[in-house]
């Protein structure tokens, strides 16, 4: 597996070669901690600005502006505020928040500290997948190394400012993804998200204001104080600042997590050549899913010479989305009906069950597709299936719904002979919904 | 009609009012997790805690629970109620090595189907089994983040990536 940058210096990789890289020590030498010392000079609200100036976006999947979000937490609120690391990777096909986790821990931490001073917390929580479970010994000795360093816990560096973080563990839920059931996790309940209003900012864990923010979002945040905030988003668009980690897996040579400017040109480039091109080279491309399992999945031929530019707006301009950056690639040997299949049956196991439209709406998918995939297809069950999908998207109590209904209505709109093919002897072609 | 077989954890429980006992570094552990949390939250440590339980007891039993019910001052149904959410907690018992295969896409069109296949048939069980000695369980599971060296399985809590028939083999007869 690979893991570089292309493109531009690596910053989100710098460690990752570097022997020991996830030591404070190796962290110090290659200008670790320089930044929070800086920012411990700086305001709070110069903080503020500095990460809205880069136009940093969550790289959680959301792409909120970071800044933004920082900035909704109330000043003067009497309560305890907290910073949370949403370390909860879940979303298939990502898995670039594991290899900083792993390998350069202290830039999570110097993230975090510098939040926590800009936002007044004083607690931080660091929320492990459960699965990560074998990675949270090396945060925890990370933790304990910057203790004893003075870097965290009382006075940090002799400012007064005191802050500790800790870490936590999930125990296998993808709904914990999103930052509401996070909290509720979090708090030792069941992974149920909550409504919003009142948004974390203002009412989060323990009913405090909370920021949740991704691992990657945080280890920018150091690199965006030290070069400052306009630098940093230079190295990308004006939209989409700085630079993205990408998880590339699937058909291809080269798989593994890459560091790109944002506004990278191009896909076809990105696939073809930094990745190594097509695992089989006999076999041609034939769709890929940017950004995780939750964005539109694309075909060739949305790709294949049309320039597409990697960042938000390049990937919603070719009609899909960024999503976490989880980059999926699937060759012309792949049935598209069969891999959606496997999408909706993660999204059935996964979806929490609060609310109607997404727990009977996955679980009904699941069973049609399976009926397809039985050679018991019926008339009109591509219909069927884009049909649930229409009372599932946008009527979900949060984005998992949606997040079950676009792969599947992408996959009948990019890929409907995938979809024929099971069904055409009894449809006659009947998918008559404008998808 | 067939006899309809309840999913959850009550089809194997016998409800106990028995209370699982830990040794004094144990529970010094349990108590280290609650430090973490304002001391009126203590209840955000039920989850690592319910790891600890399951370490030390092979699964999160009803005797285990009672005990997290007493140390957190919870009702025993609360600590189920986040018990049954998450998929990691074994309410029944597995093998000793809890074989976890991910099912998800990018492993699925990597290979995951004949890691499946080979790891069943060297073990003699399908998917969701335990072998007759209580050595090994097989399940499939959703994505573990390990994309980009698919196929993949996690046994215990160690990743195993790349996958192929030969390193399977190579991996299952390390397992004592």
């Amino acid at each position: 597996m690979e893991i570089k940058a292309i493109g531009c210096e690596p910053l989100q990789l710098k460690r990752m070669h570097i022997e020991n890289g996830h030591t404070l020590k190796v962290y110090r030498e290659t200008g670790g901690y320089v930044s929070l010392k800086k920012a411990l000079e700086m305001s709070p609200d110069d903080i503020i600005q500095t990460v809205k100036d880069s136009s940093l976006r969550g790289r959680g999947g959301a792409g909120f502006p970071t800044g933004m979000k920082w900035s909704f937490v109330p000043k003067d609120s009497p309560k305890s505020k907290y910073v949370v690391c949403n370390a909860d990777e879940s979303e298939p096909g990502s898995f670039k928040d594991r290899y900083l986790l792993e390998r350069d821990p202290h830039a999570l931490i110097e993230g975090m500290i510098i939040a926590g001073y800009t936002l007044g917390a004083s607690t931080g929580y660091i929320y492990y997948r459960g699965e990560y479970n074998y990675l949270i010994a090396v945060m925890d000795r990370a933790l304990t190394e910057a203790r004893e360093a003075g870097l965290l816990g009382e006075n940090i560096l002799g400012t007064g400012f005191s802050m500790n973080i800790h870490t936590h563990t999930g125990a296998g839920a993808y709904i914990c993804g999103e930052e509401t059931a996070l909290l509720s996790s979090l708090e030792g309940f069941r992974g149920h998200p909550r409504m919003k209003p009142p948004f974390p900012a203002v009412e989060g864990l323990y009913a405090s204001p909370t920021v949740v923010n991704n691992v990657e979002t945080f280890t920018s945040v150091p690199q965006i104080i030290e070069m400052g905030g306009t630098a940093w988003r230079d190295l990308g668009t004006e939209k989409s600042g700085g630079t993205k980690l990408w998880s590339i897996s699937g058909h291809v040579k080269k798989p593994g997590v890459y560091e790109l400017p944002m506004g990278y040109t191009d896909m076809e480039k990105f696939i073809m050549e930094d990745c190594g091109g097509m695992l089989r080279d006999d076999k041609k491309l034939k769709a890929v899913i940017p950004g995780g399992s939750s964005v539109y999945i694309m075909n060739a031929g949305q790709i294949l010479g049309k320039g597409v530019t990697l960042d938000y707006e390049g990937l919603v301009e070719a009609g899909s989305m960024l999503g976490t950056g989880g980059m999926m690639v699937m060759d012309e040997t792949v049935d598209v009906m069969e891999t959606t299949m496997n999408l909706s049956e993660f999204y059935k196991h996964e979806s929490c069950g609060w609310c109607t439209p997404c727990r009977e709406g996955t679980d009904w998918m699941v069973k049609i597709f399976h009926r397809i995939a039985a050679g018991n297809g019926k008339p009109g069950d591509a219909q069927l299936l884009l049909d649930i999908c229409d009372n599932i998207e946008g009527k979900s109590f949060c984005p998992l719904g949606d997040a079950a209904a676009w792969p599947v209505q992408s996959a009948i709109r990019q890929f409907p002979d995938d979809f024929m093919k099971w069904l055409d002897k009894k449809t006659n072609g009947s998918i008559t919904a404008n998808v | 009609m067939a006899a309809v077989r309840p999913t959850t954890y009550t089809d194997e429980v016998v409800y106990t009012d028995e209370v699982a006992e830990f040794s004094p570094e144990v529970v010094e552990e349990m108590r280290s997790h609650l430090a973490k949390y304002p001391p009126e939250r203590s209840r955000s440590a039920l989850i690592p805690l319910l790891f600890v339980i399951q370490r030390e007891r092979g699964w999160v039993d009803n005797p285990g629970v009672n005990f997290l019910a007493n140390f957190l001052n919870l009702e025993v149904t609360d600590v189920w109620e986040t018990a049954t959410f998450y998929s990691m907690f074994n309410l029944h018992k597995v093998g000793r090595h809890h074989i976890q295969i991910c099912k998800t896409l990018s492993c699925k069109i990597m290979g995951e189907p004949g890691i499946t296949e080979h790891v069943c048939s060297k073990l003699g069980i399908h998917p969701g089994e335990t072998t007759e000695d209580g050595k090994y369980t097989v399940s499939l599971v959703e994505c573990l983040g390990s994309c980009g060296t698919a196929p993949m399985m996690q046994i215990g809590f160690d990743y195993h990536e790349d996958l192929t028939t030969e390193k399977v083999d190579k991996i299952l007869d390390s397992l004592k």
